[in-house]
């Protein structure tokens, strides 16, 4: 990006398809990654005389994050036609929210890095029908029309052009990516397309007060991604301005393969959508007391467990926010937390945070799917704190634990790794040293502080790391004196 | 030949005839009368023969239920599972409905025997069933004139005796103004009375199904059947369904009825006022208590009707598109080429001028002054019924300015066409029931009374149309040439 005096503004359109089993206006079902059109009853395909029937799940489900960002909810919502042809969709139409979405204004806090945090608002977040997925690569001279996906529900939230950068565009759909799955409405997994994220950018000379012309950038499926297409907007917007050109107002695809994003319609070729209130389905009715026993069965959300693991756990807030950031995480820690009988939270958050994710990471694997489950990862973690193994030898046998040798006390045992703690075997240990060492044992009572740690290592070393180095520590200064 | 369904009921009790004679009757009426009258686009002779025989088994067994054995012609846009419904039109020529509408399910489960799907205008669109894929439907009083529209075959089906009774649809006057042009007894039910699910959809919130019979009585046992609850409609009402027939003979002693004086001015054909003034004579004479009302927004309701339902049509009518069902173009270069030439080649002129105008209503930058303007002006015609309604009991009106007019006469002015719905379309604004019963002629031509109900009180409407018909025999006349 070039020089500071540019700011760029960003805001994001992220539909989560909602996890109902049925559609949002047929009793299909929404699993994914069936045969092609097995899943698409006669409303779904859009038959003539068939008519709509709103799925209360997937109101309930809007509801649930409308209360999770503090929105403002409507008691009435309304349905509205969004009419424009395309293949696979097969009305015509798309039932979708207008004037009175579900959900209305409300705000999440991000994190932007040092303990900084910032606030997003969110502009409104509506319920609407997905549509079917057009192939163009299966039948030459022809495209097939898969309508499995046509009305699955979707919620698709509206951000405020409230964020600066790429970097923070991110945070904050990684923040609703986070809430949408601890809220159990959508299982947020990017590649099957059930979390989409539309972003619009702009950029303006810094200190300006008016928003440039915008961009919007579709057909992103990672977070990677999302920073990628993003910078390349910007730059490609600042690249354009400085060379006396002007940006116009488009929707442009993101390419991941040529990492680049390309026009594909103007503001001038964009629908009418023509939208008027859908006549097939009545407003929705919701009351004060459907919304309080909503909110009543809210789980807790990440910032509350932030606050308690700090409060009450006593962990970091690094720690404490890394670990709520992602819902499997938080659950992860609580489960081994839980095996430990509520002990050794520090410790454990620190394994969790540290080796496990480390291997998860570099195996690509999820931390759902860890081949340590929680509670061995407690059982191993209570054998530090035990003084059964040191924390050096704790980590050969977290190693031979993903390589699934069996549970900690297993691997302790059949490898020999109990710590030595009896005072008794040190002390030969140490006699024998102390005898193999007469000049360093002439400098350390010379004043030589030093050496303490030359025989420390020795004696390790001779019980093949498996004594207590704090108890060898202890001895050998009371033996020197 | 022709009989009302409830001799049909007591003949078939009686073991007078079988269900499976009766229906061979109709059926030969249908194959002899049907090419001057092309009331049918489908004629279901297999159907109907199986319906009939499990009926007669039915009967048999002492199991009949409100229809059993009864034959009935369909409107040709409700579903049927396994047979064509055109809708009227090109674009559905070849479409096989893969389920039936709710009204058809209804009907089949109160025991009735379907003879056939009935022609009507494109996609319900017309006064006339001129703008029909199949060509018009004839008037069987006059196979010169039109039947009206757009239920014009169902109401020609019950007037020439090819049925005692048919399911008909009503957005803006499509049961009561063929009714009155047929001579038959109709009615449109309050919106929600009965389930629009696979009804093909012209405005969604102005279409109501009901039936057409030859008299109140046998509307009231065919609504019976038809209303109630349907969770596959959102906007199917909850609220229970009288017992129509139940009420029936309690006359209409002290009832109070309003006659707009908008309804009665410029506009109407004096011979047919005058034949009306009989009749409002005969409801005094029954107890009745008459007074003039107005309701002022009555000449804004063409032009609001026309705004709502060609912006819900060119909405509704979207999915036509050559893709999944329905005509295709043959050998399409592109897409555009697939979607403009399929839906120029499926549909008629009139149902492309709707799409039209619904599709300039609903643009960016009109939405206010049309659709918006629209709304507003029907919340106000609704509430003139309303207000209406707090000091009287029923509206009395003309179904129609005029009788039946020659085939051809108004297909080249759409405007003329569409005025000859300003007495029936007030209320599908407002969502309430009205029917038309026959009270008269010119012309050797029938003359349509309309009654106009509170929202679900065809029960009343029923009872006061009945009370009528018990000293007027209009709705017993049959054009001679079908007797």
């Amino acid at each position: 990006m070039s020089g500071g005096d540019w700011e760029s503004v960003i805001g994001l359109e992220i539909h989560a398809q909602l996890a109902t089993s049925s559609k949002i206006f047929s009793g299909a079902s929404t699993a994914y990654g069936a045969a092609p059109n097995t899943q698409a009853c006669a409303v779904d395909l859009g038959l003539p005389g068939v008519l709509p029937v709103l799925n209360r799940e997937a109101v309930r489900m809007a509801i649930r994050f409308g209360v999770a960002i503090g929105a403002e909810i409507d008691h009435q919502s309304i349905f509205a036609r969004k009419n424009y042809f395309y293949p696979d969709l097969p009305k015509g139409y798309q039932i979708s929210q207008y004037e009175h979405p579900i959900v209305g204004k409300g705000k999440v806090v991000i994190s932007i890095g040092e303990g900084e945090h910032k606030t997003i608002g969110v502009t409104r977040a509506h319920l609407e029908e997905d549509a079917g997925k057009s192939i163009h690569d299966l039948f030459p001279e022809q495209s097939g029309i898969d309508l499995n996906r046509a009305g699955t529900p979707l919620l698709e939230i509206v951000s405020e052009p409230d964020m600066r950068s790429a970097k923070e565009a991110v945070a904050y759909a990684r923040k609703i990516h986070s809430l949408v799955r601890y809220l159990e409405i959508c299982d947020g997994n990017m590649q099957e397309g059930s979390f989409r994220c539309d972003a619009n950018v702009s950029v303006r000379r810094r200190g300006d007060d008016k928003l440039g012309t915008r961009a919007e950038l579709k057909n992103i499926n990672s977070f990677r991604f999302l920073e990628r297409a993003i910078n390349h907007e910007i730059e490609r917007q600042i690249d354009l301005i400085e060379d006396g050109g002007e940006v116009v107002q488009e929707t442009r695809l993101y390419d991941a393969e040529r990492d680049e994003t390309r026009s594909m319609r103007s503001k001038e070729e964009a629908n009418d959508y023509r939208y008027f209130p859908d006549p097939d389905l009545l407003p929705v009715s919701i009351s004060d007391a459907d919304i309080d026993e909503i909110r009543a069965g809210l789980p807790e959300l990440p910032e509350q467990k932030q606050q308690r693991y700090i409060d009450e756990l006593e962990l970091s807030e690094y720690n404490a926010e890394v670990l709520t950031a992602n819902r499997d995480t938080a659950y992860y820690f609580e489960a081994a937390l839980a095996a430990a009988d509520g002990s050794h939270a520090a410790t454990l958050a620190n394994w969790i945070l540290g080796d496990l994710a480390g291997a998860l990471n570099k195996a690509a694997v999820d931390i759902s799917e860890s081949p340590i489950a929680p509670a061995a990862l407690a059982e191993l973690v209570a054998r530090i704190d035990d003084n059964t193994i040191s924390g050096k030898i704790a980590k050969q046998v977290f190693e031979a634990m993903w390589q699934g040798e069996g549970g900690a006390d297993e691997i302790i045992e059949a490898r020999g790794l109990r710590q030595i703690t009896d005072s008794g075997a040190i002390e030969a240990l140490i006699d024998e040293v102390i005898a193999a060492n007469p000049e360093q044992v002439e400098q350390f009572r010379a004043g030589k502080e030093k050496v303490l740690g030359f025989f420390v290592g020795q004696v390790m070393q001779k019980s093949r790391g498996k004594a207590n180095p704090g108890q060898v520590n202890q001895m050998l200064r009371d033996k020197l004196k | 030949m022709p009989k009302t369904v409830t001799e049909i009921r007591r003949g078939l009790a009686q073991g007078e005839y079988s269900s499976q004679e009766l229906t061979r009757d109709y059926l030969a009426r249908i194959a002899r009368h049907n090419p001057a009258l092309n009331c049918f686009i489908s004629v279901t002779e297999d159907i109907a023969l199986a319906e009939a025989k499990a009926a007669d088994e039915r009967l048999a067994r002492g199991d009949g239920g409100l229809l059993t054995g009864v034959p009935l012609a369909h409107k040709d846009l409700f579903c049927t599972d396994g047979v064509k419904t055109s809708c009227g039109s090109r674009m559905l020529d070849n479409f096989i409905a893969p389920y039936d509408a709710t009204v058809v399910e209804r009907m089949r489960d109160a025991g009735a025997v379907m003879l056939g799907k009935t022609n009507m205008d494109e996609f319900a669109m017309g006064s006339s069933n001129e703008n029909s894929w199949y060509g018009p439907a004839a008037n069987p009083w006059n196979t010169a004139r039109v039947t009206g529209g757009s239920s014009g075959g169902s109401a020609a089906v019950v007037a020439a005796g090819l049925a005692p009774a048919a399911t008909g649809t009503d957005t803006g006057g499509s049961i009561r103004q063929p009714a009155a042009f047929c001579g038959v007894t109709g009615i449109k039910p309050t919106y929600g009375r009965v389930s629009r699910y696979g009804m093909i959809a012209f405005a969604s919130s102005l279409d109501q199904g009901g039936p057409f019979a030859k008299s109140a009585a046998d509307c009231a046992l065919l609504l019976q059947a038809m209303a109630g609850f349907d969770g596959r409609d959102s906007t199917s009402s909850e609220t229970a369904v009288d017992d129509y027939s139940a009420t029936l003979e309690q006359g209409i002693e002290g009832l109070r009825i309003g006659l707009p004086k908008e309804y009665f001015a410029e506009g109407l054909d004096s011979r047919l006022a005058s034949v009306i003034e009989d009749a409002i004579g005969e409801m005094r004479k029954l107890g009745a208590q008459v007074r003039e009302i107005s309701l002022p927004n009555t000449e804004l309701s063409i032009p609001t009707y026309y705004v709502v339902a060609m912006a819900e049509a060119s909405s509704n009518l979207s999915r036509y598109d050559g893709v999944r069902f329905g005509h295709r173009c043959a050998d399409p270069v592109d897409l555009e080429d697939l979607y403009k030439r399929s839906r120029g080649e499926g549909f008629g002129e009139e149902v492309k001028r709707r799409i039209l105008i619904g599709t300039y209503a609903l643009s960016a930058g009109y939405y206010d002054a049309y659709y918006l303007k629209a709304q507003q002006l029907r919340r106000m015609i609704k509430e003139d019924f309303q207000k209406a309604f707090e000091d009287i009991d029923l509206i009395l009106a003309p179904t129609t300015p005029g009788v039946a007019f020659d085939i051809g006469a108004k297909t080249d002015d759409p405007v003329s066409m569409y005025l000859q719905d300003i007495y029936t379309i007030s209320l599908n604004l407002a969502g309430l029931p009205g029917m038309s019963l026959p009270v008269g002629f010119v012309d050797g031509l029938p003359v349509g009374m309309q009654l106009i109900g509170n929202y679900f009180d065809e029960a009343r409407l029923l009872r006061a149309a009945h009370a009528y018909q018990q000293v007027s025999d209009w709705h017993l006349q049959s054009p001679e040439e079908f007797a």
